[in-house]
């Protein structure tokens, strides 16, 4: 290594740079460190966020993640990062100062996307949930028992935030325009098994609707507006509409980056405009967009835990100097807790032209979906049945035949087949 | 390694744990280790406590140690883990 020690700073303080932090180090990097964020901690774990913290099982801060202590590295903490610039290698802070880097690790991950309607947005009783001020600020809210809660989105978040306030014993409402729950990533065939469980622990569910307004009075909450003219009485909304990746602060850099994600090639290393890799810069976690060698070199950006971590220890390692050897291409894989409810899945179901139910049976709650497409197995999902997840993840991550054979070892009747029934 | 001046911030004194819940499969050993700290709901929904007080170290090893899939991670700031 040279003889003044190379600078790396990592833009973004969330598990994929806490563990891109980790691999830097680990592969012997031995310049100085920066690890840049917006919020005023350290590293904190999200998925608790929507589960143990609303539930009061936990306090906000106690979901630090392991590993943020006894790095070495100099954090600058509620400070963002605001622009980029490319020719002088330095990072522009919020508060007016610059960093200069030899490496850098764009790891600015996402945020809520908020109600459409600023004004509304703002009444007293609406909710976005993605940091850990979110969540304690709606931790409050739920915990004073609200008389209705009204959740807008029928995704992970809002399945996780509407099964969580039925465990509360608190009237739920769910709005989701599409078909079922969870119809754009599960398809509404197992989107609507899925909603029927919720249903029968007492979610209001109002699939096929959308809401149009929201009602304050005196700056407060009190019912939304449906586009069909029902109206619902509310105190507390949770905006669950999905995330927004933070890629404005790169305007101006000349990356290719737009509110979908920073383009990445296969290595790991950030695109320019025109396609061309940055050999100084990687990007990992939400904010990465990147071709995915299992399906294809689809690009894809990925709001996964293990994905942050996975995407943060290989663009560690890149920056590193320390060759990972194979360009990145980790099996997707995530979880959601729904109440008592466990999703899982492994691979991307974009695309499948057919879904098969290969264990259990969705009448009785438990059960395993394998998605096919083109006669390929692209992606598996388990309700309630994780131990039949990972010999489902091998036929995925193997492209094997779909539909698979001898899989059904407890469906006697063998495999059913029928459309995912995406929008 | 030296710790950073401001390590305090927003957290408390104590162990630090994470569970990879895409690994867990409910085999449910850490329950029994630490039962004041790992508890399933319905059939595999675990739930465990992020940030147990130092003097539960004992019982949190035993359930790192008896995870099947080893998907239990502990950070021990007194033992620099």
């Amino acid at each position: 290594m040279a003889q003044t020690p190379l600078r790396a700073v990592i833009v973004g303080a969330g598990l994929a740079a806490l563990r891109g932090a980790e691999a830097l180090r680990e592969a012997g990097f031995t310049g100085t460190l920066t690890i840049v964020g917006d919020e005023p901690c350290r590293p904190y774990d999200r998925p608790p966020l929507s589960k143990h913290v609303l539930a009061g099982a936990i306090p906000a801060d106690a979901t630090t993640l392991p590993g943020s202590l006894g790095l070495d590295a100099d954090w600058q903490l509620g400070n963002a990062a605001t622009g980029l610039d490319r020719e002088s290698r330095t990072v522009r802070l919020a508060d007016g100062g610059t960093l200069p880097y030899d490496r850098l690790l764009i790891a600015t991950g996402t945020r809520a996307r908020p109600w459409p309607n600023p004004h509304e947005g703002r009444l007293a009783g609406v909710f976005t949930l993605r940091g850990r001020d979110d969540a304690a600020a709606l931790r409050r809210a739920l915990a004073a028992g609200p008389k209705r809660v009204l959740v807008i989105g029928g995704g992970f978040i809002g399945c996780e935030v509407a099964s969580l306030c039925r465990q509360l014993g608190l009237p739920v409402t769910l709005v989701e325009p599409g078909p079922t729950l969870l119809a754009r990533v599960l398809g509404s065939t197992i989107g609507a098994f899925i909603g029927a469980i919720h249903e029968g622990h007492g979610v209001d569910l109002r699939c096929g609707r959308e809401v149009e307004w929201l009602e304050g009075a005196e700056g407060r909450l009190v019912r939304a507006h449906l586009v069909d003219g029902a109206r619902i009485d509310a105190d507390v909304a949770v905006i669950a509409l999905g995330a927004v990746r933070n890629t404005a602060w790169l305007d101006g850099s000349g990356l290719s980056a737009d509110p979908g994600g920073v383009d990445c090639d296969a290595e790991g290393h950030v695109l320019d405009a025109a396609g061309r890799p940055d050999p100084c810069i990687a990007a990992a976690g939400d904010v990465a967009r990147f071709p995915h060698p299992l399906y294809d070199g689809q690009r894809v950006a990925l709001e996964h835990w293990s994905h942050a971590v996975a995407q943060g220890l290989y663009a560690g390692r890149l920056l590193a100097g320390a060759a990972p050897g194979r360009t990145y291409g980790a099996l997707p894989t995530f979880w959601s807790t729904q109440g008592d409810l466990v999703v899982k899945s492994a691979g991307l179901t974009q695309g499948a032209d057919a879904v098969a139910i290969t264990q259990g049976d969705p009448a009785a709650g438990r059960f395993v979906a394998l998605y096919g497409r083109a006669g390929r197995c692209i992606a598996a999902v388990s309700v309630d049945a994780a131990r039949w997840l990972p010999a489902h993840a091998e036929l995925v991550a193997a492209g094997a035949p779909f539909p698979p054979r001898g899989t059904a070892t407890d469906r006697p009747k063998g495999v059913a087949v029928v459309a995912p029934g995406f929008p | 390694m030296s710790l950073p001046a401001d390590a305090s911030s927003g957290s408390r004194p104590g162990l630090r744990v994470s569970v990879d819940l895409n690994l867990c499969q409910a085999y449910a050993q850490c329950c029994y280790a630490a039962p004041r700290h790992f508890r399933i709901d319905g059939h595999e929904a675990l739930f465990y406590d992020p940030a147990p007080a130092a003097e539960d170290r004992a019982d949190i090893e035993r359930a790192r140690v008896a995870c099947p899939v080893q998907a239990i991670r502990v950070e021990d700031p007194e033992r620099g883990a």
